[in-house]
């Protein structure tokens, strides 16, 4: 009889261990997309802006997430990964005058090229010093935008015409600055990223890279080359907050040295921690959370920042794997 | 079987930390399907040796010579996909993923490089299971390996250097903290793996040695005292004084 029990465990471990995302999983997924698609016609149109501004900053947390929350790599840099996407796309409409396509493509290889060389670099350290190194990285980002006001305007920043934010297609044209178009944009971005990141986490790529948070030495004496799958998961995460900053600028218009600055790195993190790291639905319930709160806040005092850290001090008891991670821990263990 | 080449061999290789010699001018060779303990008191350098076989750390100077390529250059990770797999003194399991999680890491490895079978759910539940059933571990597989008691953290550890499907396995203290009705287990495990293939046993439990290595190493201050087949080593006078306490 112990065949036959070593022959059930074998199954019972078939139908557990998948390569890609359960039925139930992708059920989920599927319904939380669908219910951001039916907010586009529902919402108020002050509401409806915001979920826009939430769904493309959604995704640079999700960027975030794969190196800090999967990865379990502590950058504190991630800011200059977006405002290169941001730059990239921005500078190119303002000053060159392409179309959005191109200049979408220019935002991503600024990001994914900057991820290659900086994750390079700053993946010869861990740790505090790994902090240090990616925050350098982002000052020096930082600065260099305020170095070249000439041509970024510095804090101030640029507006990108109205005109120029027309996406093409062979059939039409996509009018950017309209109010439902620019919503469902932004979804389809966040919906492509958020696929890409379901698939990948339960892929054996997203695996290791849960492996080598968890225990890279172990992984190296697997035979795993820690350093090529921690840079692959850098340069992924660059390009995703890339997407993210390129789709800002040519969907609000709007590029300036502010999105560069330090607290561009910290709020990811932020919206990461809140909403659940290594989880793939945290990064959208935290920039979400964050947003609200903020956003209430501070239509009723002036001292919001003093609620917003009451109420982070709250979720960080109630909650200290972020909403997602501790609904997953609690009541849903299959959450992905 | 003279005219084969050995499996490992390493000449004049040394390491220093500093002004320690942890290996001096070691020079070994290991016959492939031999299991060989290295024997020797604390400090003697018997991690640091197969640290340096496996890549963990960096020779001074010398050379590791596996299956005729000269591999002391060779970063660790690709030295283990040659076939040099190696199981922590001190246990390193991933704790928070599950037995069998643990074990497909290692299986999923090898079935990157392994281009006929390939990468499926199907090859990594079946391999996984079966490194796993080998160590007797299978009932065990859906639990978290922080959880599960040292004895079977250890099993879990060789249960992932088998999911290699290593040419040459390193056990680095592998009854350490065991009981002993688990050693004894343990002794019919590594003559399991033993027969298929070549096993260097760093251990200090002498029992374990005896019953299980064909051919001993014994070191001292990094370098060879002696070698040989368990009764010269246990005859030999040198041994005697140095470590088995006459």
């Amino acid at each position: 009889m112990p065949g036959r029990a070593e022959g059930g465990v074998t199954r019972a471990m078939a139908n557990r261990i998948k390569l890609t995302p359960s039925a139930k999983s992708l059920a989920l997924h599927a319904g939380v997309v669908l219910l951001l698609l039916a907010l586009n016609f529902l919402l108020p149109e002050y509401h409806r802006g915001v979920f826009a501004r939430v769904l493309v900053l959604a995704v640079f947390a999700m960027g975030y997430n794969l190196a800090f929350g999967y990865t379990g790599l502590l950058s504190l840099g991630h800011a200059m990964f977006f405002a290169a996407g941001l730059y990239g796309a921005g500078l190119t409409v303002y000053h060159l005058e392409w179309s959005v396509w191109p200049a979408f493509a220019a935002g991503l290889a600024a990001g994914t090229g900057l991820a290659l060389v900086v994750g390079f670099l700053a993946l010869r350290t861990t740790g505090v010093a790994f902090m240090i190194v990616t925050l350098m990285f982002a000052q020096v980002f930082y600065l260099t935008t305020l170095y070249f006001t000439t041509y970024t305007r510095g804090e101030e920043g640029l507006v990108l015409p109205q005109s120029s934010r027309v996406l093409a297609f062979p059939g039409g044209a996509l009018n950017l600055s309209d109010p439902s178009t620019r919503y469902l944009v932004a979804l389809t971005l966040f919906t492509l990223v958020l696929t890409v990141i379901l698939f990948l986490v339960r892929a054996p790529f997203g695996r290791s890279l849960v492996a080598i948070r968890e225990n890279d030495e172990r992984m190296r004496m697997l035979g795993y080359n820690v350093f090529a799958n921690k840079l692959a998961s850098v340069v992924l995460s660059g390009l995703f907050c890339a997407a993210s900053g390129a789709a800002y600028a040519v969907l609000f218009g709007y590029v300036g040295s502010g999105f560069a600055a330090i607290q561009y790195s910290i709020l990811p993190l932020l919206w990461v921690l809140v909403g659940g790291a290594a989880t793939t639905l945290g990064p959208l319930i935290g920039t979400l959370f964050m947003f609200y709160v903020i956003d209430t806040a501070s239509s009723y005092t002036t001292a919001h920042l003093l609620v917003v850290g009451l109420v982070l001090i709250g979720v960080i008891l109630f909650f200290p794997k972020g909403i997602a991670g501790t609904v997953r821990g609690r009541w849903l263990p299959w959450l992905p | 079987m003279a005219a084969v080449t050995p499996l490992l061999v390493t000449r004049d290789l040394c390491r220093t930390f500093g002004g320690l010699r942890a290996v001096d001018q070691v020079s070994f060779s290991l016959p492939e399907g031999e299991t060989h303990a290295i024997i020797g008191p604390n400090g003697a350098g018997k991690t640091t040796f197969v640290s340096l076989i496996c890549g963990r750390v960096a020779p001074s100077s010398g050379s590791v010579v596996f299956a005729g390529d000269e591999i002391s250059r060779m970063p660790a990770h690709r030295r283990v996909r040659a076939g040099i797999a190696y199981t922590f003194q001190i246990t390193s399991v991933f704790a928070n993923l599950t037995a069998f999680d643990n074990v497909a890491l290692a299986v999923q490895r090898r079935l990157i490089d392994d281009r006929a079978r390939g990468l499926s759910a199907r090859a990594l539940t079946e391999q996984g299971m079966d490194a796993l059933t080998r160590v007797g571990l299978a009932e065990h597989a859906g639990k978290v390996a922080g959880n599960l008691s040292y004895g079977h953290q250890r099993l879990l550890e060789v249960a992932m250097g088998l999911a290699l499907k290593p040419r040459l396995l390193i056990l680095d203290e592998p009854t350490q903290g065991l009981s002993d009705g688990e050693i004894d287990n343990f002794i019919a495990l590594v003559r399991q793996i033993g027969a298929e293939a070549t096993v260097l046993l760093i251990e200090h439990n002498m029992d374990v040695v005896m019953a299980l290595a064909e051919r001993i190493t014994v070191m001292e201050q990094g370098r060879i005292l002696a070698q040989g087949t368990p009764d010269e080593i246990r005859a030999d006078n040198a041994v005697q004084q140095a470590y088995l306490g006459g």
